[in-house]
């Protein structure tokens, strides 16, 4: 199959979790487990209902455009794609219409891999439109819930610029980490916030990919609700497409929507392109075009966070991190928030992001919490780790603390008394020591004699002494000088 | 009830009359016109009495179109499709009237959807005109016409896409006025086509339509093309001088000469017009004809139908009878879909939705919507020239007095088409634009209609009122003829 390659574009839809109320309605934008509880008349489509555009819904809605290097339109304006379904109570569904004016045109993302390499994905265009009700379907009846009806909706679509279902994820990913880290959305799938169609085509190695007319017959597969099944659609369709076109069948590859079924693992065809709707798309009348300013686009520009990749170059580059711990604590937002409120109260850049790769991010990941609910914010995180700057406690009893802590759901601080102290005191330690000493004078000889590895049973006593309260630190310096003065 | 709306203010103020007592009146005589020319779908029985204000409207009488949304009350827009409707929430401009103390006291009957000119498709039958029953009353706004006209209240709400409001008015002998589009909001009003929709008011008088759009009018947040209005006061500037007032009328459509075949009526319609024009002079304005291209004149019929009907086929997709309307039969969703649409919409209704959907369909979008709306522009440019020199067009409504309802009587002539649609050029461009009685053909009443540029509602309202102080035709109430 190395004679083949692969051309994929992407559409991605994504909610915007992050305006107060719907894109064209005043219900409330929130993810309510109680069905029909966020809506008003126009998400029903009630007589008479107009549509009131969201300006926060636009403001991020171009805050993503700036992003992804788009051209931002002059005029916004706003399309009706006209179609009967029982999710949609208007029976149209108000969008833009690319390449017809649209939130975002033209623009591209520069994806960085797994192992540090980049690639460069096209993008045709962003634009903005509201979800449909969402359905669920039983033996005998359908129910609807309309609290999805009229959720900010992003559409985003690629060019066929990434050439496998590898790098077709990795852009998904960044692209989903941007959309939370400019809080344009949480982008959950598990939510279904995010919504994925894959357009897959083949063509032979030999000929130039430049040329759109040596591209294949170009296969499109929907609703996809994971970038698990993004991928597994993806290598299943090259496959398909693949043996047809090496068994000299590629005519039975044709221009066709298909569905991802997970259950099977396969694709399964839902209509010809040749029965395409014609939707009718006309300007919504009631939504009058409005001038986007390029003062408020500056302001939008302005108020960008430092996305993922910045991100880390400037954990790397400011505060001395280790590229794998940068890239781990960037890729998620919530992990990077913890770490700058670690910074901000003050707390050490590599012992905070120690802390947070390892045991915090084991934890939520082994109880399958998110972050935010973790009990040990960087403020209680930070008791414990000031303990063993000032040699309170040692760094395993440290750990002891923070697992107790969690357990118990109380303050470290509550753990961390006198009576766990180390022993800093240089008298008592060295009184300690020279009577250790002393008492095994064999030990003493041997390592004077050259048997190095002594050095550690001395300390071992030491902390048996001490039931291990005594400053490792402390305690080595003391015995080092001794020996050696015996030496 | 046959009273402006100032004097029953004046009746209400110094308790010679009770809100009660005026309630019952309209009551009454609401069910003598039903029986006579049965102008409404629902009369509302329990109306009850308000508390009398400062407010001009408070305590009296009105009634409102069966397009708006009116809360617990049935509102049908006069379709089988929402044959069983009661919407929980009030239209914008129903609300603001109802906020000043004013009387909902029926809802009136109207083509289906506002979709026609004649009265006579609504799903309750046919309006008659309280002159002569065997005429039509025009439409949509038929039963609000008829209503006003009979004397049932001094005022009710219409709506207008082509000339809804403003046609009615004039077959009906009364005032028909819509203010420049977004001035009163269009939140509730069931929609036929969005860009051309817009709310407004019959009444007997221009004074009295002026109380009534400033109590209606309004920026509303439900409603992104309402605006600001708050500067204009149409009852308090109606008054206002209009002598040195510049009025201009379009030959093509006034000179006789441009008229093959005239018929009496029409050569009576346009003489009469040309002695209001005289009137004019005399009040003082300056009035001159203006020249405008025959051809683009004669594009308006069409371009009309290109728009509406492409816009209110999407509109009206939401009406499937599954969540409000009648639930259709069916097997599945599509199925009982159909069978909603199928019964619920009269074949013209259909007709227009085949016309709408064509017009829209991708190889066709360009040659028809997209032209149509290329040439909407061209005739509001036209008349926004006009409006540089001109402070208001005026011209004559229709080709006569109101058509019969036996069609076969009346003689229709092509050449006249544009005369009979001129006022949907004050929807292609959003113009107030407002409709008053002119004289009488046959004992039948006539109208002139004056159109002026955006956001000019108090000049072309002032006109309105000194034309109608000079002539006699002022809060008159339809006596039958025949």
């Amino acid at each position: 199959m190395a004679n083949f390659i692969t051309k994929i574009g992407l559409e991605m839809h994504c909610e915007m979790s992050k305006t107060n109320s719907k894109v064209f309605s005043s219900a409330k934008n929130e993810y309510c487990e109680i069905p029909n509880s966020n809506i008003r008349p126009l998400d029903m489509g009630f007589p008479g209902t107009l549509p009131v555009v969201n300006k926060e819904a636009v403001r991020l809605s171009l805050m993503a455009s700036i992003i992804l290097h788009c051209r931002q339109p002059e005029y916004m304006y706003f399309e009706r794609k006209n179609y009967y379904y029982p999710d949609m109570p208007k029976n149209y569904q108000i969008t833009q219409n690319p390449p017809e004016d649209c939130v975002g045109m033209e623009g591209f993302l520069d994806v960085e891999r797994e192992d540090g390499s980049q690639f460069r994905v096209g993008i045709d265009n962003i634009h903005l439109e509201e979800d449909a009700a969402s359905l669920d379907h039983y033996y005998d009846t359908s129910c609807i819930d309309y609290n999805r009806a009229g959720v900010p909706l992003l559409e985003l679509v690629t060019n066929p610029d990434i050439h496998s279902a590898n790098d077709a994820v990795t852009f998904l990913e960044q692209m989903r980490s941007i959309y939370q880290y400019a809080n344009i959305s949480e982008a959950d799938s598990k939510k279904g916030q995010i919504r994925c169609d894959v357009n897959v085509s083949i063509m032979d190695a030999n000929l130039d990919e430049e040329n759109p007319e040596n591209w294949g017959t170009k296969v499109e597969i929907k609703n996809i609700n994971s970038f698990g099944g993004v991928r597994d659609a993806i290598n299943y369709e090259i496959k398909r497409q693949s043996e047809l076109k090496s068994l000299g069948r590629y005519n039975e590859v044709e221009q066709e929507t298909r569905r991802w079924d997970e259950e099977s693992g396969t694709t399964i065809r839902m209509r010809s392109k040749v029965d395409a709707i014609d939707y009718k798309y006309f300007v919504d009348p009631n939504i009058p075009k409005f001038k986007i300013e390029s003062s408020w686009l500056e302001e939008i520009k302005k108020s960008i966070p430092l996305l993922p990749l910045e991100r880390k170059a400037k954990y790397i580059q400011e505060y001395g991190l280790s590229a794998y711990d940068a890239k781990v604590i960037v890729k998620e937002r919530e992990y990077a928030e913890y770490f700058e409120t670690c910074l901000e109260i003050g707390m050490d850049a590599k012992t905070s992001a120690n802390w947070l790769t390892t045991q915090i991010l084991g934890e939520i990941n082994r109880i399958n919490i998110s972050i935010k609910d973790f009990y040990l914010t960087p403020k209680l995180l930070k008791q414990i780790i000031d303990a063993i700057k000032n040699g309170t406690i040692s760094s395993k009893q440290a750990k002891e603390i923070f697992y107790q802590a969690l357990e118990e759901q109380k303050e470290p601080s509550s753990y961390i008394n006198s009576d766990m102290a180390q022993i800093s005191d240089k008298t008592e330690l060295e009184n300690m020591i020279t009577k250790i000493l002393e008492e095994n004078p064999q030990q003493v000889t041997e390592y004077k004699n050259g048997k190095d590895n002594l050095f550690d049973y001395f300390v071992g006593q030491v902390m048996k002494n001490t039931h291990g309260k005594a400053n490792p630190v402390i305690t080595k310096e003391i015995l080092k000088d001794k020996l050696d003065k015996k030496r | 009830m046959d009273k402006t709306i100032e004097e029953l203010h004046e009746l209400l103020k110094t308790k010679q009359i009770t809100s009660k007592e005026l309630i019952v009146e309209s009551l009454k005589k609401s069910h003598e016109v039903q029986e006579a020319y049965n102008a409404f779908v629902t009369i509302l029985e329990e109306a009850e009495e308000t508390t009398i204000t400062d407010n001009l409207l408070s305590g009296i009488p009105f009634g409102i179109k069966d397009n708006y949304s009116t809360k617990d009350i049935l509102s049908t827009g006069s379709s089988n499709t929402l044959k069983d409707y009661v919407p929980f929430f009030n239209a914008t401009a129903v609300q603001k009237l109802i906020d000043a103390g004013a009387v909902p006291v029926n809802k009136t009957v109207l083509d289906e959807f506002g979709m026609g000119g004649t009265g006579t498709t609504g799903h309750t039958g046919i309006v008659k005109n309280p002159w002569d029953p065997t005429r039509m009353t025009a439409g949509s706004s038929a039963g609000s016409a008829c209503a006003v006209a009979a004397g049932v209240y001094p005022y009710a709400l219409g709506s207008d896409t082509g000339d809804s409001i403003r046609k009615p008015a004039a077959y009906c002998g009364i005032v028909g006025y819509k203010p420049t589009y977004g001035m009163i909001s269009r939140y509730g009003l069931f929609p036929f086509a969005s860009s051309l929709d817009h709310c407004g008011v019959l009444t007997r008088s221009v004074t009295d339509a002026a109380i009534v759009v400033d109590t209606m009018k309004g920026i509303d947040e439900h409603d992104m093309t309402s605006w600001d209005s708050s500067h204009i006061h149409l009852y308090e500037n109606r008054n206002k001088e209009v002598k040195n007032m510049k009025l201009c009328y379009i030959k093509e459509l006034c000179d006789i000469e441009f008229y093959e075949n005239p018929t009496e009526e029409l050569k009576m319609h346009l003489e009469n017009f040309k002695e209001k024009l005289e009137l004019c002079k005399n009040l003082g304005m300056e009035v001159e004809e203006v020249s405008v291209n025959q051809k683009l004149l004669d594009t308006l019929p069409s371009v009309y139908v290109a728009i509406s009907c492409a816009e209110a086929t999407s509109n009206m997709s939401n009406l499937t009878g599954i969540i409000f309307g009648p639930r259709g039969e069916g097997k599945n969703v599509t199925e009982m879909m159909m069978d909603h649409r199928t019964k619920g919409f009269s074949p013209l209704i259909k007709r227009r939705f085949i016309i709408g959907s064509y017009i829209l369909q991708k190889e066709n979008q360009e040659r028809y919507f997209k032209n149509a709306g290329r040439v909407r522009r061209l005739l509001v440019d036209t008349w926004k020239k006009l409006y540089e020199s001109y402070d208001a067009v005026i011209l004559p409504v229709g080709s006569g007095p109101a058509k019969h309802l036996d069609g076969s009587k009346d003689i229709l002539t092509k050449d006249t088409a544009a005369l009979e649609e001129h006022l949907q050029i004050g929807n292609f461009g959003g113009f107030p634009s407002i409709t008053i009685p002119d004289g009488f053909i046959n004992g039948l009443p006539v109208a002139l209609n004056i159109t002026g540029n955006c956001y000019e509602d108090e000049k072309i309202l002032s006109i309105a009122h000194a034309l109608e102080q000079a002539m006699p035709y002022k809060n008159q109430i339809a006596k039958e003829v025949r």
